[in-house]
């Protein structure tokens, strides 16, 4: 009874109990293999549109739950998406060079 | 009030030292760290996208690429992540039997990962794409091998946590360094989940 207590208390603080984390992983697998089935099917003009889509659902999932920002101070969360965007930005501004300043 | 003091350092020892936002220095540490290594792969990735098509006399991307091969790999990472928080999970509980034994599986999973990659490297190398061969493989070669070394540290760190947990030489707090290991463990995970997508999926 204690240990389940603890486990349920621990879940609280730290996030998730391991069947949640379980379940999210098998989330992310089937979203892998749906990912993986687009190279042997041909979903036409959706075939870009739900690789990013996936891509993106799957990275918001492991950052959120398996790494707590979810949970955690929005600190963490600030910190984290800043880089990010900072990271986007550095693409789009050598996308916009090489489209506007290299033939 | 000598109650109160007390208390909050008793704290402060469970949870790592604090700082004036009451959060842990350490995690602060490495979300700042992580933030600054999605600029790396940052720059990396956007070289590789705009780069990716031009192939001057060698191999292009499409008659290189070994999709389920690669899609084995990915999953074994995506797992490893499992496994990851499965360890920090244990190590919250105070379980070191169970925190090293998860630790083990990430690190055989994650070694597994970089034995797939020297084994994809080596084959494109025969079928003629090398470092200096294209801007694409110059492009490919420092993306997929800076992920490649970032996972194989992970692997060194992994191996030396259980090492110290082993012979108790964390004097601090056991499941906060454990987080911070699996911080770093998920992120080399989210950066595969980029470029798996991005590099392989995705033609030029």
């Amino acid at each position: 009874m204690t240990t389940a207590t603890e486990t349920h208390e621990d879940a609280q603080e730290h996030g998730m109990s391991d069947a949640g984390y379980i379940k999210i992983a098998i989330i992310l697998a089937l979203i892998t293999a749906l990912e993986v089935s687009t190279y042997y099917v041909d979903f036409g003009p959706l075939f870009m549109p739900s690789l990013l889509i996936m891509m993106v659902v799957k990275f918001v999932m492991v950052v959120s739950y398996f790494m707590h920002l979810k949970f955690d101070s929005k600190i963490f969360s600030f910190l984290f998406y800043t880089g990010l965007g900072l990271a986007l930005f550095v693409y789009f501004a050598a996308l916009a060079t090489f489209k506007f300043f290299i033939a | 009030m000598a109650d109160i003091a007390t208390h909050d350092t008793d704290h402060a020892t469970d949870h790592g030292h604090h700082s004036s936002t009451g959060l842990s220095n350490n995690k602060l540490a490495m979300w700042l760290f992580l933030g600054s290594e999605c600029l790396l792969f940052g720059g990396l990735i956007s070289t590789y996208m705009l780069y990716r098509g031009r192939v001057q006399n060698g191999p292009h991307p499409s008659q290189i690429y070994d999709i389920p091969f690669t899609s084995v790999s990915s999953f074994v990472l995506l797992m490893s992540s499992l496994t990851m928080v499965l360890a920090v999970s244990s190590a919250h509980r105070k379980d070191d039997s169970k925190t090293n034994l998860w630790l083990t599986i990430t690190a055989l999973l994650g070694a597994t990962f970089v034995g797939g990659q020297v084994y994809e490297f080596t084959t494109f190398y025969r079928e003629g794409l090398g470092f200096t061969t294209s801007l694409f493989g110059s492009s490919f070669y420092s993306l997929t091998g800076f992920h490649g070394v970032h996972v194989s540290v992970g692997v060194i760190m992994l191996l030396s946590l259980m090492g110290i947990i082993k012979k108790n030489k964390i004097t601090g707090d056991k499941a906060e360094v454990v987080e911070l290991i699996g911080l770093y463990w998920h992120f080399v995970d989210v950066v595969w989940i980029i470029i798996f997508t991005l590099v392989y999926l995705i033609p030029s």
